[in-house]
C-alpha cells in the first residue's frame, strides 16, 4: 500500500526549549484509520500538526504524499493543506457570523473556487454528513454534535486524501461522539486515510490501529504488534 | 484565493464585532471630517472670492501722490484727472481729494481732534460710477447738492458716526452738514468706506480745499490695463512722474486667493492629529483582534491559507475599517461645508478634491495601521495559533 505520511526519527523542540517529540517514527498508509492515544501533554497534537504540514520538525524528516516538508515553501505547504489534507479540531473553529453552508464553503476559499460552486459543493457535503436540513443555520443555533459535523463537512469539502482529527469528540456527549465516529468510519470505508487523536480508550478501541504516545515518544503501535494491519 | 473573497473574508471580523468596529473608526471619522470641512470651506471661500473679484473687476488702477526724495508729501497737479482721462483706453476717471484740517462729528460738543478715523474727502460726481458702487439709502452727490453742505457717508463712516438714515445732521468743519446718502461697502476702495464725502465746489469754497486730488480712480478695458499702467504716472504728473504711486486695488483680493488662512492650517493640523490618533486606535483594535482570532488564523492556515493570505486579510480589514471611518467623515464634512456655504451665501460646491484626499488619507492610514498587526498574524505559526485556544 502507498505511504501517505512517513515520519522518521522526528523530534520537535518548541521555542523556549520544550521538547514535545523525541525520535518518533511512524508510517500511515493509504486507507488506514489510525488512533493516536496518550495522556495530555504527551505530544499528540504536535505529531498531528507535523503530519498535516502545519509545522516542520526540528530533527528528522516528515514526508507527506512523498514530499519532504523541510524542502518546500510556505506556499507549497499551504497548497498541500488546501488540496490534500482536511483538519477537524476539538474546538470546531466555526465562523460565528457564517451559516453552515458558508462555513463549509470556506474549505474551498484558498483553492480559488468561485463562491457559487463552493456553496453548491458545501450543500452536497452537508447533506452527506446528515445536515441537509441545517444549511442556513449559524453555529450558535446548532448542538455540539451538529457543529462538529459541520466542521467535518468543511474538512471534506475539498475531497482530501487525508483527514486529521484532533480529539473530535472531546467536546461532545457520548451520543454525539458516536455519530461523529460513525461518520469517520464511513469516510474511511469510502477510501479516505484518517488519523484521529483521542484520549478516550473506548473510542480508541473501536479503531483498527492504535498508536500510543507518552512523553513525546511512541510506546506502542498495534500495527507493529499484529505485524501490519496496514 | 480570489479578490472578491478577500473582500468578504476581510469584513467577517468587523461583522463579528460591529460595536467595536464603530468605536475604533471614530478617530478616523473625526480626522477626515476636519480635513474635508476645512478644504471644502476654503474652496467655497475661494470660489466666493473669485466671484467677488470678477464682479468687482480687475481693471481699476489708482494714482496717488507719493513722497519726494526728501520724504516730503507731494501733490498731484490739479489738472491730472483731466490728463488721465485722455489716455487711450481709459473708460472712466474720477478722484477724491483730502480736505485737510477738518473732522466730521456727530455734534459740535465733540472735540474736533477726535476724528474717529473718518477722513473728509472732496469727491467728484462720477466717483460712484467709476468705483462701481451703490447707495444703501438716499442718493449720491449731484450737481444740485455738490455746492451745498451736503455729505455722503461711506459704510464704515456711517456706522462709526451712528448715522442710520439720510436727513441726519453731522458737524463738519464749523457748521452742520446734512447727510444725503449712505454708501454700500466698496471692497476696492476701503478708504472711501471710511470717509465723509462732500462736493468738490463746497469743499473749495467753504472748507479751504486746495483742489489737488489725492486719489485718482481709473478704469479701462481689461486688455488695456497694462498699457495704461505704463503711462499713468507720467501723464498724471509730467514734471515729477517718480513722485506718483500707481496701484491696482484688486491685487490685494487676488493675493488672498493664494494665501491659506492660519485657521485653515490649524484645523488641517488638528485633522492630521485626529487621523494619527484614529490610526493608532485602528492599529490597537487590529492587534487585539489578531490576538483574539488566533484560533481562526490557525484554522485558516489549516484550510490552506498562506502567510500572504493572512496578511492580506488583516491588511484589508484594517483598510476597510478606516475607509468606513473615512466615508462617515466625508459625509459629515460635506454637510459642514454645505451648511457653511449656505449660511455665508457662498456658492455651494461639492469639494471633490477634499473628498478624494479624505478617503485616500483614511485608507492610507488604515493600511499603515494594519501593517504591524497583519505582519504579526502572518508570522504566527499555525501550531501556536491553534494551541492558543
Ligand atoms: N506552540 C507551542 N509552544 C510551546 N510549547 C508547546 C506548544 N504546543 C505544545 N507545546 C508543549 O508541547 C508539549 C506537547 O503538547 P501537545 O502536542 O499539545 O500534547 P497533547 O496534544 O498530547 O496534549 C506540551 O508540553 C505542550 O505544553
Ligand atoms: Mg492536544
Amino acid at each position: 500500500m502507498t505511504e501517505m505520511i512517513t515520519a522518521s526519527q522526528v523530534g520537535k523542540v518548541y521555542r523556549g526549549g520544550v521538547p514535545a517529540l523525541t525520535d518518533v517514527s511512524l508510517t500511515v498508509r493509504k486507507g488506514e484509520l489510525v488512533a493516536i492515544v496518550g495522556p495530555s501533554g504527551s505530544g499528540k497534537s504536535t505529531l498531528l500538526h507535523l503530519m498535516g504540514t502545519l509545522d516542520t520538525p526540528t530533527s528528522g524528516t516528515v514526508r507527506v504524499l512523498g514530499l519532504d516538508l523541510s524542502e518546500v515553501s510556505d506556499g507549497t505547504l499551504s497548497a498541500m493543506r488546501a488540496h490534500w489534507i482536511g483538519f477537524v479540531f476539538q474546538q470546531f473553529f466555526l465562523g460565528a457570523t457564517l451559516s453552515a453552508v458558508d462555513n463549509v464553503a470556506q474549505g474551498l476559499v484558498y483553492q480559488g473556487v468561485p463562491r457559487g460552486r463552493r456553496r453548491r459543493r458545501a450543500a452536497e457535503v452537508l447533506d452527506r454528513v446528515g445536515l441537509g436540513h441545517r444549511l442556513d443555520h449559524r453555529p450558535a443555533r446548532m448542538s455540539g454534535g451538529e457543529r462538529q459535523r459541520v466542521a467535518i463537512a468543511r474538512a471534506l469539502v475539498a475531497d482530501p486524501a487525508i483527514v486529521l482529527a484532533d480529539e473530535p469528540t472531546g467536546n461532545l456527549d457520548s451520543a454525539s461522539g458516536a455519530v461523529v465516529l460513525d461518520l469517520l468510519h464511513q469516510l474511511n470505508r469510502e477510501g479516505t486515510t484518517i488519523v484521529v487523536i483521542t484520549h478516550d480508550t473506548d473510542v480508541a478501541d473501536r479503531l483498527p490501529r492504535r498508536v500510543r504516545i507518552r512523553d513525546g515518544a511512541v510506546v506502542a503501535d498495534s500495527a507493529a504488534v499484529s505485524g501490519g494491519a496496514g | 484565493m480570489r479578490v472578491s473573497d478577500l473582500g468578504r473574508e476581510s469584513t467577517s471580523g468587523l461583522r463579528g464585532r460591529p460595536a467595536r468596529a464603530v468605536l475604533s473608526l471614530l478617530g478616523i471619522a473625526v480626522g477626515v471630517t476636519a480635513m474635508v470641512a476645512v478644504l471644502g470651506i476654503s474652496a467655497a471661500s475661494q470660489a466666493g472670492l473669485i466671484a467677488q473679484i470678477s464682479s468687482l473687476g480687475t481693471n481699476m488702477l489708482t494714482v496717488a501722490p507719493g513722497r519726494d526724495l526728501f520724504g516730503g508729501q507731494t501733490e498731484l497737479p490739479v489738472e491730472s484727472v483731466a490728463m488721465v482721462s485722455r489716455i487711450e483706453g481709459v473708460r472712466s476717471v474720477s478722484a477724491v481729494g483730502a480736505v485737510g484740517g477738518h473732522s466730521v462729528r456727530r455734534t459740535d460738543k465733540i472735540d474736533p481732534d477726535d476724528t474717529n478715523g473718518i477722513a473728509v474727502l472732496a469727491a467728484r460726481l462720477d466717483l460712484l460710477d467709476t468705483l462701481g458702487g451703490s447707495v444703501t439709502a438716499g442718493s449720491y452727490l449731484s450737481p444740485a447738492t455738490e455746492r451745498y453742505p451736503a455729505v455722503v457717508l461711506g459704510a464704515v463712516a456711517a456706522s462709526r458716526l451712528g448715522v442710520g438714515s439720510v436727513g441726519d445732521q453731522v458737524y463738519l468743519g464749523e457748521r452742520w452738514f446734512t447727510v444725503v446718502g449712505l454708501l454700500a461697502p466698496l471692497p476696492l476702495a476701503p478708504e472711501v468706506d471710511r470717509a465723509a464725502l462732500v462736493g468738490w465746489p463746497v469743499a473749495q469754497t467753504d472748507l479751504g480745499f486746495s483742489g489737488h486730488p489725492t486719489t485718482i480712480y481709473e478704469r479701462s478695458a481689461d486688455e488695456a490695463v497694462a498699457g495704461v499702467r505704463q503711462v499713468l504716472a507720467a501723464t498724471a504728473n509730467p514734471e515729477n512722474p517718480q513722485n506718483v504711486a500707481v496701484s491696482r486695488p484688486s491685487d490685494a483680493l487676488t493675493a488672498q486667493l493664494a494665501t491659506r488662512s492660519a485657521f485653515d492650517q490649524l484645523f488641517l493640523g488638528l485633522g492630521a492629529v485626529a487621523l494619527l490618533v484614529g490610526g493608532i486606535g485602528v492599529a490597537n483594535t487590529m492587534i487585539i483582534s489578531v490576538l483574539e482570532r488566533r484560533g481562526e488564523i490557525g484554522m485558516r492556515r489549516s484550510l490552506g491559507a498562506t502567510r500572504r493570505h493572512i496578511r492580506a486579510q488583516f491588511l484589508a480589514e484594517s483598510a476597510v475599517l478606516s475607509a468606513l471611518g473615512g466615508v462617515i467623515g466625508v459625509v459629515v464634512g460635506i454637510a459642514v461645508c454645505v451648511g457653511y456655504s449656505l449660511a455665508r451665501g457662498l456658492p455651494v460646491t461639492l469639494p471633490w478634491t477634499a473628498v478624494g484626499a479624505g478617503l485616500a488619507a483614511a485608507v492610507g492610514t488604515g493600511i499603515a495601521a494594519g501593517l504591524y498587526p497583519a505582519g504579526r498574524a502572518a508570522r504566527l505559526s499555525p501550531t501556536e495559533a491553534l494551541a492558543a485556544v
